[in-house]
C-alpha cells in the first residue's frame, strides 16, 4: 500500500474542514499554522516520496493506490484511485512545496484581514482539489479535482465580496472556465462511448489501437479535451477572465492564477498526450493556439498600468509557450515551463504583493518609483523573478526551459520558422514588458513613501522562490551547454522524449544566440526608454495612431467588447425576449388569480364585530335552507 | 308545542337582531343571552312533546354555559372598557380591512 498518496491530499483537506468548522473560534496564530502546516506537511511528504521515487524507482516508476469503488455504471467501475508516475510528482512537488511558500507569506500578507480563517480555509480546499487533479488515475476524478479548483478559483477572486465589482470578476471567471468544462465534459462523453474506459492509462493503449492516426473521432475528442484545457489555462480564445481575476488577493493570484491552477490545462493535453499524437490537426491547433496567445498577451501587457495585470497577461503569455511547446510535441519542455514558470511567477506575484501593501494599495505602476532602496530584500528578489521570466541567458531558469521551447518550435517536424518566430518576438516583448515593470517600480525617483515593511514569513518565501528560480533550470541543460537533461529523462516513462530534430538547418546555437539576443534587446529597450528618456514615451503616447494602439492593448485586444457584442448582448436580448412568453403568461397568471382573491378575502376581515356576527348568521341561514330544501 | 317552539323563534329573532344592531357591548351579551334562552325553551318544548327527559338535561347544560360565558364575557367588558375607555364595539376596532 503506498499510504503516502492519500496523506499528500488529505493533510490539506483536514486543514480546511478544521478551519471552516471551528475557523472562526481559533486565534489567528493557530489558524495561520494549521493553514500553512498542513501543506507543509504535504510538500514534506510529497519530497519525501520524491526522494524515494528518486533514488529506489518502483517498478515501472509507478506508484498506485485505490481508494473505493466510487460507482458502477453499466459495467465500469469508477474507482476513487491515485497515481503517481514522474509526470504527477513534478506537479504535486511544485504544487505543495510553491503552495507551503505562497501560505507562509499570507499568514503576514493577510494579518489584517477579517475573513482570516476563512481565506486559509479556501486555499487548503484549493491544494486539495489540485492534488486530487494531478494524483487522478481516471478522468472522472480528474474532473472532479478540476472542478474543486474552479470553485475555489472563484470563491478565492471573490474573496472580498463587498465590492460588487469583485463579485462580477468572480463570476466572470466562473462562466468563462464553464464554456470550456462543457466541451471538455463532453469530450469524456465521447471518449467513455467509444472506448467503454475512463482509466487514463488504459485510455491511452485503447486510443491508438482502436483509431488510426487522424481518425475522425479521435479529432473530435482531443478537440473537446482541448477546450477545457483552454478555458482553464486561459488561452485564446478564453482567455479573458484572467486579468479581471487579480481582484482576489495576491497570494491568490500567485497560487492560483499563475502557478497552478491555470496550468491545470498544460498538465491535461499533457497527460493525454498519446489523443493528440492521433490528432494532428489539433496539435496543430494547440500550436498556433500558444503562438496567437503568447504574441496577444505580451502585448497586452505592454500597455498596462495595473502591476497585477502585468503579471497575468504574463502569465497567459507564458502559458501560451507551454501550449507551443505542446503543439510541437516537446512535452517535456512544456513540463519544464511550467515548472520554472511556477517559480518565477509566483515569485513576482508575492514581490508585487509587497510593493502594493507598501504603497497603500495602490496598483498603478506610473505612481510607484524609487522603491530599491526602501525596499531592498523585495527589489533584488523580484530582480531575479524578472530575469528569469525574460530568460536572461544562462543565469535564470527561464532561459533553459523557453530556449528549449523555441528550439523545439525551430526543429521539431510540427514546428517551423513561423512558430519559432512568434516565440522569439514574444521573448522580446517579454523582456521588455518586464523590464518597464521593474524600472517604473523600483528605479526613477520615489513618488511615495512606504507604509509597511515585509517580516521574516513575506521575505523567506521570496528568497527560496528567487533561489529556485535560479537554479531550478540547471536541471535540464541543452546539448550545447553541457547535454544534461536530467528533467526529460525522470518524464521519459510517461512523456516521450522531444520530437526528433530535423539534421539539417541551423544549429541549436545559433538559435539560442538569437534567444538571448532577444531577450537582452527587450531589457536594452526598456531601459533606455523608461530611465534614460522617459520624456520619449510621453512624447510617443501622444501621437493619435499609438495612443488608440495602447487603448486597444489596454483593454486585452478588446476581447471583452467583442464578446459582448457577440455573445453577451444577443444572450440578454433572448433572455428579455422570453421573459413575457405565453407560459410564462400562464404561471404568472396562476399567481395574480390568487393575489387578487386575497385581496378581495381581505377585505372582509374589518374587525367590525357585528358583520363577523352577521356572516355567521347569514351562513347558518343558508345552511339550514340547504339542508331543509335537499331533504326529501 | 308549537307555540312553544314559535315563541323560541321570536325569542331566537330578537336575540340575533340585538346583536346585530346594538353596538354596545352589554347589550349584544344581553341578547346573547336571550338567544341562549330561546335555543332552552325550544329543547324543552320538544322533550315535552316526546315524553323524553333529554330536552330538560340540555337546558340545564345551556344554563350552566350561560353562567359560563356570562363571567368571561363581563371580564372582557372589563378589559376593553379599561384599555378603550367606551363600549362602543366598532370603535376598538384596531383593523385595517
Amino acid at each position: 500500500m503506498n499510504t503516502e498518496l492519500f496523506f499528500i491530499p488529505f493533510f490539506p483537506l483536514a486543514g480546511f474542514i478544521m478551519l471552516a468548522l471551528a475557523g472562526k473560534r481559533l486565534p489567528k496564530r493557530v489558524v495561520a499554522s494549521i493553514g500553512a502546516g498542513s501543506v507543509g506537511l504535504s510538500a514534506l511528504l510529497a519530497s519525501a516520496t520524491g526522494i524515494r521515487f528518486l533514488l529506489a524507482p518502483p517498478q515501472g516508476q509507478v506508484l498506485s493506490l485505490t481508494l473505493w469503488d466510487w460507482m458502477q455504471v453499466g459495467g465500469t467501475t469508477v474507482s476513487v484511485s491515485f497515481l503517481l508516475d514522474p509526470l504527477s510528482l513534478i506537479m504535486v512537488l511544485v504544487i505543495t512545496v510553491v503552495g507551503f511558500l505562497i501560505h507562509l507569506y499570507a499568514t503576514q500578507f493577510m494579518e489584517h484581514d477579517e475573513g482570516y480563517s476563512r481565506f486559509f480555509a479556501y486555499m487548503n480546499l484549493f491544494v486539495f482539489a489540485m492534488l486530487v487533479l494531478v494524483l487522478a488515475d481516471n478522468l472522472v476524478v480528474l474532473y472532479l479535482g478540476w472542478e474543486g479548483v474552479g470553485l475555489c478559483s472563484y470563491l478565492l477572486i471573490g474573496f472580498w465580496y463587498a465590492d460588487p465589482a469583485n463579485g462580477r470578476a468572480a463570476r466572470k471567471a466562473f462562466i468563462v472556465t464553464r464554456v470550456g468544462d462543457t466541451a471538455m465534459a463532453i469530450g469524456l462523453f465521447l471518449l467513455f462511448s467509444h472506448l467503454g474506459t475512463l482509466n487514463i492509462n488504459e485510455l491511452m493503449i485503447a486510443a491508438p489501437a482502436r483509431w488510426p492516426v487522424g481518425a475522425d473521432t479521435a479529432v473530435l475528442a482531443a478537440a473537446l479535451l482541448l477546450g477545457g484545457a483552454v478555458g482553464k489555462s486561459a488561452q485564446l480564445p478564453l482567455q479573458v477572465w484572467l486579468p479581471d481575476a487579480m481582484a482576489g488577493p495576491t497570494p491568490v493570484s500567485a497560487l492560483i492564477h499563475a502557478a497552478t491552477m491555470v496550468t491545470a490545462g498544460v498538465y491535461l493535453v499533457a497527460r493525454t498526450h498519446v489523443l493528440f499524437e492521433l490528432a494532428p490537426p489539433v496539435q496543430a491547433a494547440v500550436a498556433v493556439i500558444g503562438a496567437a496567445t503568447l504574441l496577444i498577451a505580451g502585448l497586452s501587457a505592454l500597455a498596462q498600468r495595473d502591476i497585477k495585470r502585468v503579471l497575468a497577461y504574463s502569465t497567459i503569455s507564458q502559458i501560451g509557450y507551454m501550449f507551443l511547446a505542446l503543439g510541437v510535441g516537446a512535452w517535456s519542455a512544456a513540463m519544464f515551463h511550467f515548472m520554472t514558470h511556477a517559480f518565477f511567477k509566483a515569485l513576482l506575484f508575492l514581490g508585487a504583493g509587497v510593493v502594493i501593501l507598501a504603497q497603500h494599495e495602490e496598483h498603478d505602476m506610473f505612481r510607484m518609483g524609487g522603491l530599491r532602496d526602501k525596499l531592498p530584500a523585495t527589489f533584488w528578489t523580484f530582480l531575479v523573478g524578472a530575469a528569469s521570466l525574460s530568460a536572461v541567458p544562462l543565469v535564470t531558469a527561464g532561459f533553459y526551459s523557453k530556449d528549449l521551447i523555441l528550439w523545439h518550435a525551430w526543429s521539431a517536424p510540427r514546428g517551423g520558422a513561423a512558430l519559432w518566430a512568434a516565440g522569439l518576438a514574444g521573448a522580446f516583448i517579454t523582456s521588455l514588458y518586464t523590464f518597464r515593470m521593474v524600472f517604473l517600480t523600483f528605479f526613477g525617483e520615489s513618488k511615495t513613501g512606504i507604509s509597511f515593511k515585509p517580516g521574516r514569513a513575506m521575505t523567506v518565501p521570496l528568497m527560496l522562490l528567487a533561489g529556485l528560480s535560479i537554479i531550478g533550470g540547471f536541471v535540464e541543460l541543452p546539448e550545447t551547454l553541457g547535454n544534461l537533461p536530467l528533467f526529460s529523462r525522470f518524464l521519459n516513462p510517461v512523456l516521450p522524449a522531444g520530437p526528433a530534430s530535423s539534421p539539417e538547418g541551423v544549429s541549436e546555437f545559433f538559435l539560442q544566440l538569437d534567444a538571448s539576443f532577444a531577450s537582452l534587446a527587450g531589457i536594452g529597450v526598456a531601459w533606455v526608454l523608461y530611465v534614460l528618456r522617459p520624456a520619449f514615451v510621453v512624447k510617443l503616447t501622444a501621437v493619435p495612431a499609438v495612443e488608440s494602439a495602447r487603448k486597444f492593448w489596454l483593454a486585452g485586444g478588446d476581447f471583452d467588447a467583442l464578446y459582448n457584442r457577440l455573445f453577451v448582448r444577443p444572450f440578454v436580448r433572448l433572455a428579455e425576449m422570453s421573459k413575457r412568453d405565453f407560459i410564462d403568461s400562464g404561471y404568472t397568471g396562476i399567481a395574480d388569480l390568487s393575489s387578487a382573491a386575497n385581496h378581495l378575502l381581505s377585505r372582509t376581515q374589518t374587525g367590525n364585530i357585528r358583520w363577523y356576527a352577521m356572516g355567521i348568521a347569514l351562513g347558518a341561514a343558508v345552511f339550514l335552507a340547504i339542508v331543509v330544501v335537499l331533504s326529501p | 308545542m308549537e307555540h312553544g317552539l314559535i315563541l323560541a323563534a321570536i325569542l331566537f329573532g330578537l336575540g340575533l337582531a340585538g346583536v346585530l344592531v346594538r353596538r354596545n357591548i352589554i347589550f349584544m351579551l344581553m341578547s346573547v343571552e336571550i338567544m341562549l334562552n330561546a335555543a332552552g325553551l325550544a329543547f324543552i318544548a320538544a322533550g315535552a312533546r316526546w315524553g323524553a327527559v333529554d330536552g330538560q338535561v340540555m337546558f340545564i347544560f345551556i344554563l350552566t354555559m350561560a353562567a359560563a360565558e356570562v363571567s368571561v364575557g363581563l371580564a372582557l367588558v372589563l378589559q376593553m372598557y379599561h384599555s378603550f375607555r367606551t363600549l362602543d364595539t366598532d370603535k376598538v376596532s384596531t383593523m385595517k380591512g
